[in-house]
């Protein structure tokens, strides 16, 4: 799992060593595992007085079972600091809760998570309130780069008529907060509505949902597919009948069905919608995954490097997506998800074709999450940073240490990660989540 | 439906008042890409290659952890230590492992053997589900010790003291250490297949450029249908490949007609067998899913078409009656009267290509008056089967033959096209299956497309 760099500086000689020399000291990262505690510690929830809605918040932490203190005690340690941020007006209000959050920072144990949940700046009545919930960006950004340890800062933006209690908010707080955010750092998820479920067994968000996955075969496709199963789907893994194999592999380890399928085939929707059906009896999770790259300076782009991307990435996705929401059959409310790419947002050398495929992704999901909104469905993409996959383990040494080092984990990420980002989105808790774009990249450092 | 096979296909209860004939459906099927030997398959074992497609088979319809009623399967050429090798590749699969299974040989009819037993068990109610299946590798195929070799280490294994042991081991020399490797010859005459039907080819008196023609079809028609996608749920891909390594799309009349004879040549007449219209010796394996329509139904799978019935013929070829692979021609009038049918009530020909020259003496066998009189005790020829109705997806001259897969191969490819075909007629379309086999043998079979009865 862990890369060999990693496993040597976190023990023995290569912990003392790494530290003499000034080397990065990436960590082990906490992963979830089913019925491991949401926190690695006690949860230390600040906020502004009694104004903010960190009361109620309290009350549902508790309600999860989790040891939770308004105030630190002297010494003790930490498993994670939640700053109640939703009540700011102004740069003014951020001292306080921000300042106290600071005294804790030294106490946090190893992965420990710092999570700010304010409301978004385009919301704001006035410049001093954009000011003050925009000022929590960029105070969030570089905590997480001071933070050390495999911890993590994120943050969750309340949008529209979300409070801090509302559905989503409660999930996306659980899933930074949890080995299942590991490599998610430095990010913001927004909740635009009261929306969402959260579900009955925590271990079993999807429980009694079919979700289909394309790109199945292998890597983060495949990765995608073992956690949905993990979570409770029911699955129709698919890929191009050249990669059968492996995908009979993965169907056969998920217990679901294997469709081999071009997806950029014209019928590719509604051949995906009738083996659901038929097979599963219905479809309410669709994983745009498969992708792929044919990089190539633009200078030296020809014509089918470009279109095939452009083909794959982009185009078969929004003519399935068309398909599915013309068809009667397709759930009411579906959870779709899109893999983007950090490249489609900070752009790459090499990658116009798959950059360009990538930010189309990012931009249909942004115009097709109104479209869902009606009848209670979301729309959301990720977009993974370095993962250590076959596709990366191909990249030149030199080149692959450096990509891999430059982010405030300073390791990359596995394609599980990806996949328990993507899991997130398409349970239920995350209803109230559209249109957004999370980053799996442990918070790259050059780029956006 | 004609009334013979109406009556047939009637539930009927048994002493004890149990329903015990019901419809055997073909739910679908999977076989890994056929390799010529000694290619992509050669480091593969006949345990390996069918738990490959038995594993494709349940990824493609989710029968994961599924306790299948019987899995039937086997192989021609065959390790004596893959005694129960069906079993194993089960419990190598992701089956249950409480899926009971045996082993089935009858030669090149093996893989469709398997279809007609099972699909009878199924009809019988004696079992609701049943996978059938065949694989053959000549590349990894068993070589035996000579049989002076063999009768001394027995002897060895049975000698109590060691000058009884030295003395069994004087009587060794050189050539027991020949190993004895399979061949396709016939052990009673000698002869191999191709020999055989170099014999049978010239008493028909077809012509190389016929064969040549029915291997150009053969190859054409199975790239055309790769072509469209026709396999995508026929086929998981094995070993880095994913389409048949015998198939040429790009052959022609004019490279067929430029190879050498290969059998036949002592024959006075000219010889017209080559290696462009005979099967090379292949490795692959096949698999077909079989259940109720019950079964099927609870499960969401697909019901393609129905085992209608099955027929075994043999002919006497070893005192020259017949051509060793003429079996069929005997089977196929049996099977059609049985069920009331003729050549004009079936919409699909399969006719296992295990070389142009066999197919071609069939139908010649069927189109003649004389034949037809005296040999099959009709009034006149059995008929003429419409070209275009013939081995429309291509058949083994394209895509290989394995011996025991290639009925696994027909079945499944069969009961997609009359699945895709529709109704003809106002009836369901209706294919014929034709295998010979060696020893003289031929098992032939009718599939029908599904059509749910009324009110379902």
């Amino acid at each position: 799992m862990t890369d060999k760099y990693t496993q040597f500086v976190s023990q023995g000689i290569g912990k003392d060593l790494a530290k003499k020399l000034g080397l990065p000291q990436p960590a082990v990262l906490r992963r979830y595992k089913a019925g491991e505690p949401l926190a690695p510690g006690p949860v230390l929830l600040l906020g502004n007085g009694n104004a903010s809605g960190a009361d109620e918040l309290a009350a549902a932490l508790l309600g999860w079972g989790l040891d939770v203190r308004r105030n630190a005690l002297p010494k003790e340690k930490l498993g994670a600091i939640i700053v109640v941020l939703d009540d700011v007006e102004h740069p003014d209000d951020l001292g306080g809760p921000v300042l106290t959050a600071a005294q804790s920072l030294r106490d946090l144990v190893p992965c420990a998570r710092v999570v700010t949940i304010s409301r978004t700046s385009a919301s704001a009545a006035s410049p001093a309130v954009a000011a003050g919930r925009q000022g929590v960006d960029g105070l969030l950004r570089s905590l997480a780069k001071e933070l050390r340890a495999g911890a993590t800062a994120n943050g969750i933006l309340l949008g529209g008529s979300a409070g801090t209690t509302s559905p989503s908010t409660l999930g996306a707080l659980r899933f930074f907060l949890s080995g299942r955010s590991a490599f998610v750092d430095g990010q913001f998820l927004t909740v635009t509505t009261g929306a969402g479920q959260l579900p009955a067994d925590a271990d079993k968000p999807l429980n009694g949902k079919v979700a289909v996955v394309t790109g199945a075969a292998r890597g983060i496709g495949a990765a995608i597919a073992r956690t949905l199963y993990r979570d409770g789907a029911r699955l129709v893994v698919v890929d191009i009948p050249a990669a059968g194999d492996h995908l009979a592999a993965v169907a056969n380890e998920v217990h679901g069905t294997a469709l081999q399928l071009d997806i950029t085939a014209e019928n590719a929707g509604k051949r995906i919608i009738d083996h659901a059906m038929e097979r599963h009896g219905g479809l309410d999770i669709v994983i745009h995954n498969a992708g792929i790259t044919r990089d190539r300076l633009l200078a030296n782009m020809d014509e089918s490097r470009w279109n095939s991307v452009i083909g794959v990435n982009i185009a078969s996705q929004l003519r399935i997506n068309e398909a599915l929401l013309e068809s009667k059959r397709f759930s009411k409310a579906p959870r779709i998800v899109s893999v983007a790419s950090t490249s489609g947002i900070a752009g790459n050398r090499g990658q116009t074709n798959y950059a360009a495929s990538k930010g189309g992704v990012i931009g249909m999901v942004r115009a097709t999450a109104p479209l869902l909104a009606e009848g209670g469905g979301s729309i959301n993409a990720v977009a993974p940073g370095f993962i250590e996959t076959d596709m990366t383990a191909r990249i030149p040494f030199a080149t692959r240490e450096v990509a891999r080092r430059l982010n405030s984990l300073q390791q990359g990420g596995q394609p599980g990660d990806v996949a328990e980002a993507i899991a997130f989105l398409a349970s239920d808790a995350a209803a109230g989540i559209s249109g957004e774009v999370l980053r799996v990249c442990g918070q790259n450092l050059v780029g956006a | 439906m004609p009334e013979a096979a109406e009556s047939a296909s009637a539930p009927q209860e048994t002493a004890t008042g149990r329903v015990t004939l019901r419809k055997a459906v073909v739910v679908g099927g999977n076989r890994i890409p056929f390799a010529r030997t000694g290619g992509a398959y050669t480091k593969s074992s006949n345990q390996d290659m069918l738990t490959a497609a038995l594993d494709g088979l349940i990824a493609r319809f989710g029968l994961q952890e599924e306790r299948i009623g019987e899995v039937a399967a086997g192989a021609v050429l065959k390790h004596s230590r893959d005694f129960n090798l069906t079993r194993e590749a089960v419990l190598g699969s992701a089956l249950s492992p409480e899926t009971p299974a045996y082993d089935l040989q009858q030669a090149c009819a093996t893989g469709l053997e398997t279809v007609l037993g099972l699909a009878n068990k199924i009809k019988l109610g004696q079992i609701d589900s049943a996978i059938a299946g065949g694989v053959d590798s000549a590349s990894d195929a068993p070589i035996a010790v000579s049989e002076g070799l063999r009768e001394i280490l027995l002897d060895l294994n049975r000698a109590k003291s060691l000058p009884e042991r030295l003395k069994v081991l004087s009587r060794l020399r050189p050539k027991d250490l020949a190993p004895d490797a399979p061949n396709t010859g016939e052990p009673r005459t000698g002869l191999s297949m191709g020999e055989h039907q170099a014999l049978t080819t010239a008493q028909w008196k077809i012509s190389r450029e016929a064969q040549d023609e029915l291997a150009f079809n053969s190859h054409h028609n199975l790239a055309a249908a790769y072509e469209r996608g026709f396999f995508d749920d026929l086929v998981t891909p094995y070993r880095g490949l994913s389409r048949d390594s015998n198939l040429r799309p790009d052959t022609s009349m004019e490279k067929l007609a430029t190879l050498n004879p290969v059998f036949g040549k002592s024959l006075g007449a000219e010889a017209t067998m080559t290696a462009g219209n005979s099967t090379p010796l292949t490795d692959g394996a096949s698999t077909v899913l079989l259940g109720t329509e019950e079964w099927a139904d609870a499960r969401g799978l697909p019901k393609l078409a129905v085992v209608v019935d099955g027929e075994a013929a043999a002919v006497d070829f070893v005192h020259g009656k017949d051509g060793l692979l003429m079996a069929p021609v005997f089977a196929v009038p049996r099977l059609l009267a049985r069920n009331g049918l003729s050549f004009e009530d079936i919409d699909f020909f399969e006719v296992h290509e295990a070389f142009a020259g066999t197919v071609l003496s069939t139908l010649a066998a069927w189109e003649d008056e004389e034949f037809g009189r005296n040999r099959l005790g009709l009034d006149g020829a059995l008929g003429k089967i419409d070209r275009a109705k013939l081995n429309v997806n291509g058949s083994s001259l394209a895509a290989g033959h394995p011996f025991a897969a290639t009925g696994g191969r027909i079945v499944a490819t069969l009961a997609k096209m009359l699945h895709e075909n529709g109704p003809v007629d106002g009836r369901p379309a209706r294919g014929l299956i034709s295998i010979c086999a060696a020893g003289g043998q031929g098992v032939v079979a009718i599939l029908e497309a599904y059509s749910a009865p009324e009110g379902r």
